[in-house]
C-alpha cells in the first residue's frame, strides 16, 4: 500500500459526546457551581458539567490510559484538553458528578483551574527535550505549582493570573503576555566553535539572524566573530547555527515578567514587562523562582481591587509604586534600549513617589 | 531491574501535590529503556544545570517536510537509548476532544513504537510524541496513518492551527472555530506539511475576543469572533445578579471600558453604539447578557513572540468578516496574505515584521483592503508621508 499523505487532522465531530452533538452552537449559558466545575446549560435544556483537572503536560500512554478509564467511567468516553494543558471530563449526568469527583480526589488528580484561580502554567520541554533551553520546563512549573497549589482549587483571587513558562527565547507559547512569565534566559554569549561554523553554517544567514547585528564575517577563518558588547545572548544565531552554542551552566537561569493579558477585556491585550532580571537555576525546586513568583501573586491579590488583573492593577498604581510594594529591586536592565525602548520612557513629570 | 538508577533530584520532584511529570517518566522508564535513559538524562542535566541536547538534525518521513523534531543525546555513551530521541508532531483534532477510542490507539500506536511519553498538549497545539529512533519514524507514521492521525507543522511552514472549545461548549463562539480550524488545516495541508515559507505561520482561532488560544499574542494571523448590533439583556438576570451580591455599579458599569453603561438599580442600560465589544460585562453576567444576534470575526495580522525583531500583538485587518461554510471569502485571504509575504519576505522575517519594513499601506493595498479608523490606535504623529500614484 502505498502511503498515504495529507489527509489531516481526524475531524473533530467523531471527537463529540452525544450532548454536545446534540446542542452544538446552541449554549444558552454557564455557571460555576465549585471551583474545577462549570455548567453549561443549552436552548434545549440539557446540562453540561465540565470537571477540570491539572496535568503535568507531560503524559506517559499509562496516565493517558488512566484518564481514558475514568472518561469511560463517568463521561461515556470522551474528554478533552484545554490551551492550558488542564484535562476537561464532560459529564452529562449529574448523578455522576459527585463519584467523578470522589475518584479523582482519591486518585490526586487535582480538581480546578476556573474563575478567580490559577491554572496550569502554559510551558514548554526545557531539558527534557530541546537544545536551547536556558532552564528546565516541567520542572520549574512542578515547583511553583507545588507552592500555588492551594490557588488553583479556590477562586477567590481578585481576578484570573495566568502563569507560563518558556525556556528559551524562542518562546514556544504566549508567555510574553502573561499575567506572569518565567523566561529562560542565557547570560554569555555564544562560544564558536570555527570547524562547525565553518562546515555546517551559512554565514549570511546567521549574520542576518542576529537583532543587534553583533555578527561579522571572518573571511580569513572562513567563520565568524560576535562583538560582545553587543550581544544579548538570545541564541538566535545558535538556532541557525550549531556552531555558536550559548547554554551554560553558570551563565543561565530564569527571568520574570508581570502584567500581560491577551483577553480584550477591558483596557484589552498587554504585553508582560520584565521585573526581575536574573535569577540562578537551582534544580529540582528553583526557590529563588518560587518565591518570586509567590511573593508577586500575594502583593497583587492583597492590593488588587476586584476584576483587576496583574497589569491593571500595576497601571492603576504606577510601577513606582509596584515595585515599592513588591520589594523587588529596580534593576537597570528594566529599562529597554531595543528598538522598541522610547515607547516605555516617562513622557510626563507625573509621578509618584 | 540490574543496574538500578539513582535519581535523587527528580525524586524530589514527586513529592508535592501537583501531579509530578516524574512519575509518568518512572512509568515510561519502567517500560522501556528510552524512557529510562531520558531519566537518566534529565537528573545528569539537573546536576549539571545545563541541556544535554545536540542541535537538532534533519529527518523525516516520506513525502513529508516536516512534522518530526530530530533529537540526539550528546551523551551518547552513558544514555545509549536516548542515542536518537527525535519527537513527532501529531495533528490533535480541533479544539482538542478526542474519544477514548482514538486515544488508546494513539497509546498502542506509541508504546509499540516510541518512548511511551507524549505532551498533551505542544505549545502550538499538536500532540507531541516524545522520542524514538530513525528506523521507527516510517513504521510509526505509517501505524499513526492508519489510526487516522496525519503530522503537525514544523520549521519554515504553516504550523498546527489550533482553535478554542467554539460552540461545542461556549455560548459565546461567535462562529464554529472547530469548524473554521478543520477547513483551515485541511485547505492548506501542503503548506503545514512542506516548508516553503520563509519562516513560521501561525493561524489560531478564538470564537470571541476573550481569546481562549491567545491567538492575538503569538499568530500570525488571528481570527477572533465578535459581533454587530446590541448586547441582548435579560433585566431580570441582571436583578438576580445583583440579588446574588454583585455590585452592577462597581464590578460592571465602572468598569466598562467605553463608559456606555447605566445602572439604576433595577434596569441595566447601554449604548450599544459606543460598545467597542470588549466582553467584560458579558463575562461577568453570562446569564443576564448576550452577544448581539449579527456575528462573524475580526481578523488580525502580524502577531509574534519576540525572535527576531520583537514582540508584537496582531493588528486588525479585517474589522468584521462572516464566517459560515465553505469559508470561500476567508481562505482567499489566507491565501493572498500567504502570497505576499511569500513573495516579499526576507528568510525568518514574520509576517509582521515584513508589514513593519514595508508599511501597513503597501500590506493593505496587497490585500485590496480599505484603510478604515478601526485599524489603528490613533493616526501618525509624524509628518513622513508619501504621496504615491494609486494610494488609496
Ligand atoms: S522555549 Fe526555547 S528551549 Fe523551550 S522548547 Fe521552545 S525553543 Fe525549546
Ligand atoms: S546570541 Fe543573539 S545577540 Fe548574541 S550573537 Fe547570537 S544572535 Fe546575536
Ligand atoms: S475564545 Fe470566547 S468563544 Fe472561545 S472558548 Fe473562549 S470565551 Fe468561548
Ligand atoms: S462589552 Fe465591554 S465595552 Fe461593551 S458594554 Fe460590555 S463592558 Fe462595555
Amino acid at each position: 500500500m502505498a502511503t498515504r499523505t495529507d489527509f489531516g487532522p481526524p475531524d473533530y465531530r467523531e471527537m463529540l459526546p452525544p450532548v454536545i452533538k446534540a446542542n452544538y452552537g446552541k449554549w444558552l449559558y454557564h455557571e460555576r457551581p465549585q471551583p474545577g466545575v462549570l455548567k453549561h446549560v443549552a436552548e434545549s435544556g440539557d446540562a453540561l458539567y465540565t470537571v477540570r483537572v491539572g496535568s503535568e503536560r507531560l503524559l506517559s500512554t499509562d496516565k493517558v490510559r488512566e484518564l481514558c478509564d475514568l472518561a469511560e467511567k463517568y463521561c461515556g468516553g470522551y474528554l478533552r484538553f484545554t490551551s492550558r494543558h488542564n484535562i476537561e471530563f464532560l459529564v452529562s449526568d449529574a448523578n455522576l458528578l459527585a463519584p467523578l469527583l470522589g475518584e479523582l480526589k482519591a486518585r490526586g488528580l487535582p480538581v480546578g483551574g476556573t474563575g478567580h484561580s490559577i491554572t496550569n502554567i502554559v510551558h514548554t520541554q526545557g531539558w527534557v527535550h530541546c537544545h536551547t533551553p536556558a532552564t528546565d520546563a516541567s520542572g520549574v512549573v512542578k515547583a511553583v505549582m507545588d507552592e500555588l497549589f492551594d490557588y488553583f482549587g479556590t477562586m477567590d483571587l481578585p481576578a484570573y493570573c495566568r502563569i507560563s513558562l518558556a525556556c528559551c527565547l524562542n518562546m514556544c507559547g504566549a508567555v510574553h503576555c502573561s499575567d506572569i512569565a518565567i523566561l529562560g534566559i542565557h547570560r554569555k554569549p555564544p562560544q564558536i566553535n570555527h570547524d562547525i561554523v565553518k562546515a555546517k553554517c551559512e554565514i549570511p544567514n546567521v549574520i542576518a539572524a542576529c537583532p543587534t547585528g553583533a555578527i561579522r564575517p571572518d573571511p580569513a577563518r572562513k567563520s565568524l566573530t560576535v562583538n560582545e558588547d553587543r550581544c544579548m545572548y538570545c541564541g538566535n544565531c545558535y538556532t541557525m547555527c550549531p556552531g555558536m552554542p550559548v547554554a551554560d551552566s553558570a551563565g543561565d537561569g530564569v527571568s520574570i515578567w508581570v502584567g500581560g493579558k491577551v483577553s480584550n477585556t477591558r483596557g484589552g491585550p498587554a504585553f508582560s514587562r520584565l521585573v526581575i532580571p536574573y535569577l540562578p537555576n537551582t534544580p529540582p525546586r528553583w526557590p529563588e523562582t518560587v518565591a518570586a513568583v509567590k511573593n508577586i501573586v500575594e502583593v497583587w491579590a492583597k492590593h488588587a481591587r476586584k476584576h483587576e488583573r496583574m497589569g491593571e492593577w500595576i497601571e492603576r498604581i504606577g510601577w513606582e509604586r509596584f515595585f515599592e510594594l513588591s520589594g523587588i529591586p529596580f534593576a537597570e536592565q528594566l529599562i529597554d534600549d531595543f528598538t522598541t525602548a522610547p515607547e516605555t520612557y516617562r513622557t510626563t513629570a507625573a509621578f509618584k513617589w | 531491574m540490574a543496574d538500578e538508577m539513582k535519581t535523587p533530584l527528580l525524586d524530589d520532584l514527586e513529592k508535592g501535590r501537583w501531579p509530578s511529570f516524574v512519575t509518568d517518566l518512572k512509568q515510561a522508564a519502567a517500560k522501556k529503556a528510552s524512557a529510562k535513559d531520558l531519566m537518566g538524562q534529565l537528573e545528569k542535566s539537573y546536576v549539571d544545570r545545563i541541556g544535554h541536547w545536540k542541535h537538532g538534525g534533519i529527518v523525516g518521513v516520506k513525502g513529508y517536510g516536516g512534522g518530526v523534531i530530530g533529537r540526539y543525546t550528546d551523551m551518547p555513551g552513558d544514555f545509549p537509548g536516548v542515542e536518537h530521541f527525535h519527537t513527532i508532531r501529531v495533528n490533535q483534532p480541533s479544539g482538542w476532544f478526542y474519544n477514548t477510542k482514538a486515544l488508546r490507539e494513539l497509546c498502542e500506536v506509541w508504546d509499540k513504537h516510541g518512548s511511551g511519553l507524549t505532551n498533551f498538549h505542544g505549545a502550538t497545539g499538536d500532540i507531541i510524541l516524545l522520542g524514538t529512533t530513525t528506523d521507527h519514524l516510517q513504521p510509526c507514521f505509517d501505524d499513526l496513518a492508519n489510526i487516522g492521525f496525519d503530522l503537525g507543522g514544523s520549521g519554515s511552514a504553516l504550523r498546527t492551527p489550533s482553535a478554542c472549545v467554539g460552540p461545542a461548549r461556549c455560548e459565546w463562539a461567535c462562529f464554529d472555530s472547530l469548524d473554521v480550524c478543520h477547513t483551515i488545516t485541511n485547505a492548506f495541508q501542503s503548506q503545514l506539511h512542506r516548508p516553503m515559507f520563509p519562516y513560521k505561520f501561525k493561524i489560531k482561532i478564538s470564537g470571541c475576543s476573550n481569546d481562549c488560544v491567545a491567538a492575538i499574542a503569538r499568530s500570525d494571523m488571528s481570527i477572533i469572533g465578535t459581533w454587530k448590533g446590541n448586547i441582548r439583556i435579560n433585566q431580570d438576570e441582571v436583578r438576580a445578579c445583583a440579588q446574588g451580591g454583585m455590585n452592577i455599579q462597581a464590578e460592571v458599569v465602572d468598569l466598562c471600558p467605553t463608559h456606555c453603561m447605566g445602572w439604576d438599580g433595577t434596569t441595566l442600560t447601554l449604548d450599544d453604539r459606543e460598545c467597542n465589544r470588549c466582553m467584560h460585562c458579558i463575562n461577568l453576567m453570562p446569564k443576564a447578557l448576550r452577544q448581539g444576534v449579527e456575528r462573524g470575526a475580526s481578523i488580525l495580522v502580524g502577531g509574534k513572540a519576540p525572535i527576531v525583531h520583537g514582540a508584537l500583538l496582531g493588528w486588525v485587518a479585517v474589522p468584521f468578516i462572516k464566517l459560515e461554510p465553505p469559508y470561500d471569502e476567508l481562505l482567499e485571504f489566507i491565501n493572498k496574505v500567504f502570497d505576499w509575504w511569500d513573495e516579499n519576505g526576507k528568510m525568518r522575517e514574520r509576517l509582521g515584521e515584513l508589514i513593519n519594513r514595508q508599511g501597513m499601506g503597501k500590506f493593505l493595498k496587497a490585500m485590496g483592503l480599505k484603510p478604515a479608523p478601526q485599524m489603528i490606535k490613533r493616526p501618525r504623529a509624524n509628518p513622513y508621508y508619501f504621496w504615491r500614484e494609486g494610494v488609496n
